[in-house]
């Protein structure tokens, strides 16, 4: 054909999915947060669970302390879903939830609450995240070991194939490994790799002749950072790799099953806490980056707030990024054209490569023995690279404005209000939520429950049979979220991730030197090496940051003892006293640092260990910090504290000091 | 930092009377390596040697090793659970092997063993293996001997295998050696006699099933065809529903039932004087004492219930060179 394709399309195409990560405290309050975002022209419901509801626990649960409705909304069992769904005609909506450990637990109490409202399970339309290897890799809300979460999650595709018809059961997720660190290559390689693992897994669970079916359910959550072309490149070169991996692996015959579908949150990664405003401008283009070219365009798009860094965004924030969506589907000509890189020789190569380095990496995960047994060897990839990453920011190799270059700045009027812009969940909705579980326990059916409860049991510890439908049974009985987890816990045991910061590569020996001199000369003073605790409270799991602090100090010299995530104040302090560590550090992303900084103090005088210098990271407003330093933590830092030597150095200062040692002043 | 000199005293005090929570005091104190904390140790191990006390410690020295990965940790965990079930308070000396290069080290054993933070007859303490090529941090024996007095069981537990159990032997009452099924190499170091003969061998991930059989039957021909037919073979699994974890705690206890402690103890002080005497003073140490062999008979014919560092100190006087376990 020698006629080149219409400039224009016919039609305009359908704009994506309009989606704002939501959701917060109780049911109650999300669901009149929902209820405004859709009259504000959303187009489909994106829920955020909270930390106790993501891993398991109940609000009355003590690793829940502090967590309650933190990160997103507490769900405990049938009420609070059917309050957080009040008035929203669930037959019609499509509702993705972040929900992955516990996916078939929610999806359970979605189809019930739909029932309720007259609406059968084969109406439904949404997705549930449930990617278990990207929680081991990245995010950290896992909750069983690998086997039986690879079990739940064929479950829940097996279910949804046969009587969810239109959800997505799997959203495979690349968007956490590039939070991760994770470059292009490993992004489509890891995400790729998962997903072999879970069609596996499904292939035992399903009539050959659903395999198409379940092929095309399986969609993909990507991100999208900065460098907007090549992150479009990565788009299509997933594109090729998702429908040749149907053709040749799965023998998907329908074109339409071997489509790469996916959704979008773009990078939060690279927002800043310096100069917060800019971040809008890297949002919209890395928006462009998902919908540029028609031919890899996202189905679903959520956009992450301006003031991300800074702590939860307030509902003006999320609606500022929706209208940035908004303007790019309805003001701009972005959907009259067809592809606009078909031909384009720089992308075309682009892709190409991409496909290259991903067949490779991919090749080496499947030798490895499959995404499953390559956990540790993807951890530790990317710990690599993201203490690559940061190596390039800190010698100023790569530009981040307004964070390491063009540093000058004007007041910002956008933090100066009172509450420095951003949400700020009421304490008292935990003591709320305790007390609306103990209630709804004591008001049901105990016998029904406790029956539901040993059925599921019996099924879990029976491989052949599908966790849904006991899982069903029990959400309609009235247990609670915690409940179900802990009838599994029970069977499948708790489990522990690798934490990937043994194997990390240690940094060139020059960008350290000045530090492990200092660290040899206190170390020396003391008598014994310093020893340096890095601990990771509460339920949250987003361990990148702990991680690389880790890695940093064991490569200035010290002894590091780091213990992973989901530690109780209790078990940081008894770490503590009994390691004899000389400095402690805490990181904290999910905002319960008012209730857990002070309860790692008390347990820290309590365990003896009270006068060790307690430093603390994570997303804390400045308000915080300054009553944080009040209560006796030594140093507080946040996302514009991106120098990790000279963290380290105020770190082996600060030990200096404390044992009356000399120590260089800090630069 | 210099020490009281009635810390020393103290601590040693309240390990007698069996104040487990003067532990982490004690291993802050010996992996210090200035001049007046290593006269600080010395002393609290002279007043902690069966010379001073009239006893050996009461305390189960286990040591525990075998190659990364095979699940001593999560083997540890349930261990650990199985001695608090018989009321006996533990001490885990946990040695990286976390390499050196930059000085510094990632210790992240305690993480995967699982105990109950509240439990204050547990302590776990992990420590960088240091400079010396798979073996015993410094401190770990002397912390091990301390602590011995006051904790019910004592837990030494390294990594690797053909080198790193000789070393635990020598500290160790009863050695564990872990492995999992399909480690053909276990089986070579045996039959090679690069590795020794543990006490007892515990195969790992019994829920595997026929492999795990199928390893331990290796491992019980194997062992017999070296005539170590004195040699427990347990299967364990760790994951739910845990199996052998009774047996084994049994295996060990009967090891050490059988065991003449007094000697095997004083021969395990006697060989770490010499060697912390050899790594002072080298060959020409060895050589002004008559050498190794006339060293160790010399040894023998001292007090069996002097601690290492006064063994040490006799050494030096022997030779006649002043030294570094004397008080300063």
């Amino acid at each position: 054909m020698s006629q080149s394709p219409p400039p224009r399309l016919g039609e305009p195409d359908r704009p994506w999915m309009m989606r704002t990560y939501a959701g917060h405290s109780d049911a109650k309050r999300s669901n009149e947060l929902y209820r405004k975002n859709l009259e504000k022209g959303q187009t489909g419901l994106s829920v955020a669970f909270d930390l106790p509801t993501q891993t398991g626990y109940d609000p009355d649960h003590e690793l829940a302390r502090g967590e309650v409705g933190k990160v997103g909304v507490s769900i405990a069992h049938l009420g609070d879903m059917r309050t957080l769904m009040d008035g929203i005609p669930l037959g019609e909506m499509n509702t993705s939830m972040t929900i992955n450990a516990t996916a078939a637990w929610l999806l359970a109490l979605y189809i019930v609450a739909a029932e309720e409202q007259g609406v059968s399970e084969d109406q439904l339309q949404g997705t549930t995240q449930n990617d278990i290897l990207k929680e081991y890799l990245s995010r950290g809300t896992y909750a069983f070991p690998p086997g039986p979460s690879m079990r739940l999650i064929a479950d829940t595709i097996a279910y949804t194939v046969q009587h969810v018809p239109k959800w997505n059961p799997i959203n495979i997720c690349s968007y956490h490994l590039q939070e991760a660190g994770a470059t292009p290559i490993q992004e489509i390689a890891y995400a790729m790799g998962n997903a072999i693992a879970v069609l596996d897994a499904v292939r035992d669970r399903v009539p050959q002749e659903l395999m198409g079916n379940v092929f095309g359910r399986i969609s993909f959550f990507v991100n999208a950072g900065v460098r907007f072309i090549e992150e479009h490149a990565k788009l299509r070169a997933m594109s090729q790799l998702w429908e040749e991996l149907g053709r040749e692996r799965y023998d998907v015959q329908d074109d339409k099953h071997r489509r790469f579908r996916y959704g979008v949150q773009v990078n939060s990664l690279g927002l800043t806490e310096a100069q917060p405003e800019n971040n809008v401008y890297r949002i919209a283009l890395e928006a462009l980056a998902v919908t540029l070219g028609r031919g890899a365009r996202a189905r679903a798009i959520q956009l992450p707030a301006w003031n991300e860094a800074l702590g939860l965004p307030r509902p003006w924030d999320q609606q500022w990024s929706l209208r940035l969506q908004q303007i790019l589907a309805y003001e701009t000509d972005l959907l009259e054209y067809p592809d606009i890189f078909e031909g384009s020789v720089v992308m075309e190569s682009l892709v190409a490569d991409l496909v290259d380095g991903a067949r490779e990496e991919i090749q080496r995960v499947s030798e490895l023995g499959g995404a499953v047994e390559a956990v540790d060897y993807m951890k530790s990839a990317l710990v690599d690279s993201h203490r690559e990453r940061w190596r390039r920011i800190e010698s100023g190799d790569l530009t981040v404005v307004g964070m390491n270059r063009f540093t000058s700045t004007e007041p910002s009027p956008l933090t100066a209000d009172a509450d420095g812009g951003i949400l700020v969940v009421d304490p008292a909705v935990e003591a709320q939520q305790q007390d609306a579980v103990r209630h709804w326990r004591a008001e049901r059916d105990q016998t029904a429950v406790d029956a539901a409860l040993a059925e599921l049991e019996r099924v879990a510890r029976n491989d052949a049979e599908n966790i849904m439908p006991a899982t069903i049974a029990a959400a309609r009985a009235g247990a609670t979220t915690g409940e179900w987890a802990q009838a599994l816990r029970n069977v499948f045991g708790e489990y522990r991730a690798p934490t990937g910061v043994g194997e990390a590569a240690a940094v060139s020996s020059e960008d350290v030197a000045e530090l492990r001199e200092e660290v040899e000369r206190v170390s020396d003073a003391l008598g014994r090496r310093i020893k340096f605790l890095v601990g990771k409270p509460g339920l949250d799991g987003h361990s990148n940051g702990a991680e690389q602090i880790a890695v940093r100090a064991r490569d200035a010299g010290m002894d590091v003892v780091y213990e992973g995530i989901r530690l109780t104040p209790s078990q940081i302090a008894n770490s503590a006293a009994q390691e004899g560590v000389h400095v402690i550090g805490l990181s904290i992303l999910s905002g319960s640092h008012r209730q857990l900084i002070p309860s790692v103090l008390e347990a820290l005088r309590e365990a003896g260990a009270g006068d060790v210098p307690v430093v603390v990271g994570g997303i804390i407003p400045e308000a915080d910090a300054a009553w944080m330093r009040e209560i006796g933590v030594a140093a507080v830092y946040t996302p514009k504290d991106w120098n990790l030597n000279q963290m380290m150095r105020d770190i082996i200062s600060l030990v200096g000091v404390g044992h009356g040692v000399d120590t260089a002043a800090p630069a | 930092m210099s020490q009281p000199p009635a810390e020393s005293r103290e601590l040693a005090r309240r390990l007698r009377e069996g104040d487990l929570s003067a532990a982490p005091a004690v291993l802050n104190l010996v992996e210090t390596r200035t001049d007046a904390a290593r006269a600080q140790t010395a002393a609290l191990l002279g007043e902690l040697a069966p010379a001073a006390t009239g006893g050996e410690a009461p305390a189960h020295l286990v040591g525990v090793t075998g190659p990364p990965g095979v699940g001593k940790s999560s083997l540890l965990s349930r261990l650990v659970a199985q001695w608090r079930e018989r009321e006996r308070s533990v001490a885990v000396l946990a040695v990286d092997p976390t390499s050196r290069r930059s000085g510094g080290s990632l210790l992240g054993d305690r993480a995967r063993i699982e105990v109950d933070p509240g439990d204050r007859s547990v302590f776990i303490r992990s420590t960088a293996a240091g400079d010396r090529l798979g073996g015993l941090a410094p401190a770990t024996r002397a912390a091990a001997s301390a602590l011995a007095v006051a904790f019910d069981v004592v837990v030494i537990e390294t990594v690797g295998v053909g080198q790193s159990e000789t070393e635990v032997a020598d500290v160790a009452d009863t050695t564990v050696v872990v492995v999992q099924p399909g480690s053909g190499d276990v089986l070579q170091f045996l039959k090679a006699g690069i590795m020794e003969v543990p006490d007892v061998l515990v195969v790992t991930k019994s829920d595997l099933g026929r492999v795990a059989m199928r390893a331990q039957a290796d491992l019980r021909a194997a062992l017999r065809s070296l005539g170590g037919t004195q040699t427990a073979v347990v299967s364990v699994s760790s994951v739910p529903p845990p199996s052998g974890i009774g047996e084994l705690a049994d295996a060990l206890d009967a090891h050490r039932s059988e065991l003449d402690l007094a000697p095997r103890r004083a021969r395990s002080r006697r060989m770490h004087a010499l060697a912390d005497f050899s790594a002072e003073y080298g060959d020409r140490g060895l050589r002004s004492v008559g050498g190794r062999r006339e060293a160790e008979r010399w040894l023998a014919e001292q007090d069996p219930g002097l601690d290492v560092p006064a063994l040490g100190r006799a050494l030096e006087q022997h030779a006649g060179m002043s030294g570094q376990w004397s008080p300063t």
